[in-house]
């Protein structure tokens, strides 16, 4: 049987000197910005704040309501199903179809942040490194799931899919290789965007315990 | 001396296995910190707390001060407000002589390092001293930098520009530049005296000290009397609050003694407050951390009504403390509220009198914000946090991939 082996990751945030003050700057730096940044800024709030449920989706539907003050154009953006996407080019073509719209429409073009609210792009640096824990069954699995940092379940859940461009998340596709078809199909269902990351490993637990049990 | 381990109970045996992890791939490396003094100011207090944390974890890491006469510092101050956005000229020859003593220390301090790390402008021409063999220099501004003063700008960057990377506090700092430009925010010590947690009895016995009242309502602000605290602002929004809800207010903070706007700004807040009684303007003397610690938890609400703000760390301070915070949106402090769901932002007098009335009537609402803040901050805004991203930095210099596998 194979191993699992648990590997976390941190990142390194960076800016990158650019900023908007209109929905018009905002689609133009959208469009420009490495992909790095449109990772960054559709994840932030997971990570940073992951303990809210429901969390604000993504930066830029946050700052548009919040900071813009355009509600539609914001839930629109807030709506986005980003667990759908495959790769960050089509997550960024998503948002920025809709901000292109938005513009075309010729509503509030020229609504612009007050002073201090500007949206500004940033980007990270992703560390991998590997951990100490590894699993060889499903009993094991549950265990480390219990003790590993929230780190590591956001690598192998989230970034391993969208950001490494994997047909799966890692934890889906190891339970496919030993032969835990059902499982790994439980899992891959799950849509870990609407859910607290504490919330998203309790879950995992269960369903691992659920299936030790079987 | 607090050690790594330490702060297992607080953050999780995880957080800190990460940080060995990270520390453990700096080993044969060094860091070289330089500022421009060993005691006072932030630059200075994070150092102290920070350096025996990165040796624990096994990484080399010291810290060197450069040194400089009165005209040096007189420079360096009207540097510092330059940056600030405030109108300055500087004298023919000033800024050479700025230059020439950075030049002086760069022969004593012998920067040769692995990582030399410079914070803050006043060593920033040290960097003239890079040489090649692989050594990095970062700089790392600590200040406000959303709208420097020209000159000083075009003085500046071309030193900048020679750094291998340049860290700021908040997004809003970050300026064009040539060269990479990391994010750290600073951070709190939950270990620290003015964090960390008290006994019942210790915040009763400094709120009698003082004369307040602990079964009425408690609105605070900490900070030092300076006009961009906007002290007055936040009697008036107090006084807007009173005229529908009981309550108390303290203002409590430090200021230099010797600093005549700091006496003039407390002179106005005294007078604002005179009519009074429950309005409570105490001047703290330095050292007053287990003081500024107990207020802060005896507050229903904490304030930070700032027009201009570096960073607003009394803000991480509060919301540790599982306060619900209202704050202005300056500086760093939007970076630490999430606008209805860590915290309020607000723009005015108006505006922080309102929800201050909203919290008081909605307690349930209000301990939900402090519960989230709290989250918040123990996620984001702790000195492990700081530690993980400068160890993350180091290692970041020697590598050029946006995804690392170590």
């Amino acid at each position: 049987m194979t191993v699992f082996k648990f590997q976390t990751r941190l990142n390194l945030v960076e800016l990158l000197g650019r900023r908007a003050c209109t929905v018009a700057e905002l689609l133009d730096g959208l469009r420009e910005v490495p992909g790095m940044s449109i990772y960054y800024h559709t994840h932030r709030f997971l990570q940073q704040h992951h303990y809210l449920s429901p969390e604000p989706p993504n930066d830029f539907a946050f700052w548009v309501t919040g900071s813009l003050g355009l509600d539609a154009l914001g839930e629109r953006l807030a709506s986005v199903d980003t667990v759908r996407f495959r790769s960050i080019r089509a997550l960024r073509d998503k948002l920025a179809g809709i901000l292109a719209e938005f513009l075309d429409g010729g509503r509030a073009r020229n609504t612009e942040s007050q002073e201090g609210e500007e949206f500004h792009f940033m980007s990270a640096r992703t560390f991998v490194l590997p951990t100490p824990y590894e699993a060889s069954n499903l009993a094991e699995f549950a265990e480390v799931l219990k003790k590993v940092s929230i780190n590591s379940i956001y690598f192998h859940v989230f970034e391993a899919r969208l950001r490494l461009e994997k047909a799966e998340n890692d934890f889906a596709n190891w339970f496919e290789g030993i032969g835990e078809d059902r499982l790994a199909r439980e899992i891959s269902r799950l849509d870990p965007y609407t859910m607290t990351l504490e919330g998203l490993r309790k879950n995992l637990i269960q369903m691992v315990s659920r299936h030790v049990e079987d | 001396m607090s050690r790594i381990r330490d702060y297992i109970p607080i953050v999780g045996e995880s957080t800190v296995e990460e940080l060995q992890l990270l520390a453990w791939r700096l080993v044969g490396r060094s860091v070289q910190n330089i500022n421009s003094t060993a005691v006072g100011g932030g630059v200075a207090e994070i150092l102290l707390r920070m350096l025996p944390l990165l040796e624990d974890l096994g990484v080399e890491a010291r810290w060197d001060v450069i040194k400089g006469n009165e005209k040096f510092f007189d420079i360096t101050k009207k540097m510092h407000n330059a940056l600030h956005g405030v109108e300055v000229t500087f004298d023919p020859g000033e800024l050479d002589y700025f230059a020439e003593v950075n030049r002086q220390n760069a022969g004593e301090l012998d920067p040769e390092a692995d990582i030399v790390f410079i914070h803050d402008p006043q060593p920033i021409v040290l960097v003239e001293a890079k040489a090649g063999g692989g050594k990095k220099w970062v700089w790392r501004c600590h200040i406000d930098f959303t709208n420097p003063n020209r000159d000083v700008w075009e003085f500046l960057s071309p030193f900048i520009e020679s750094y291998d990377a340049s860290v700021f506090s908040a997004p809003a700092f970050s300026r064009p530049l040539a060269i990479r430009q990391v994010l750290i925010s600073p951070s709190i010590d939950p270990l620290s005296d003015k964090n960390r947690d008290l006994a019942g009895e210790e915040i009763d016995a400094v709120c009698a000290s003082f004369g307040l009242d602990r079964g009425r309502p408690l609105i605070t602000q900490i900070s030092r009397f300076d006009y961009l605290k906007d002290p007055v602002g936040v009697i008036k929004a107090y006084k807007l609050v009173k005229e529908h809800m009981d309550c108390q207010l303290v203002l409590a903070g430090g200021g230099a003694t010797d600093d005549p706007e700091g006496a003039r700004v407390l002179e106005d807040v005294r007078r604002e407050a005179r009519d009074d009684p429950d309005i409570f303007v105490l001047f703290l003397p330095p050292g007053s951390d287990v003081e500024i610690n107990a207020l802060q938890r005896a507050s229903t609400i904490v304030l930070q009504k700032s027009l201009k703000e570096g960073f607003g760390l009394t803000v991480s301070e509060a919301m540790w403390k599982g306060k619900p915070v209202i704050a202005s949106a300056v500086g760093g402090i939007p970076l630490q509220i999430a606008h209805k769901y860590s915290g309020v932002l607000t723009h005015s007098i108006e505006g922080t009198a309102y929800w201050i009335k909203q919290l008081l009537n909605e307690p349930e609402y209000a301990r939900r914000l402090g519960e989230n803040g709290r989250e918040h901050i123990k996620a984001n805004f702790l000195i492990t946090r700081h530690i993980k991203d400068y160890l993350l930095l180091f290692l970041s210099l020697f590598e050029q991939q946006d995804i690392v596998y170590l």
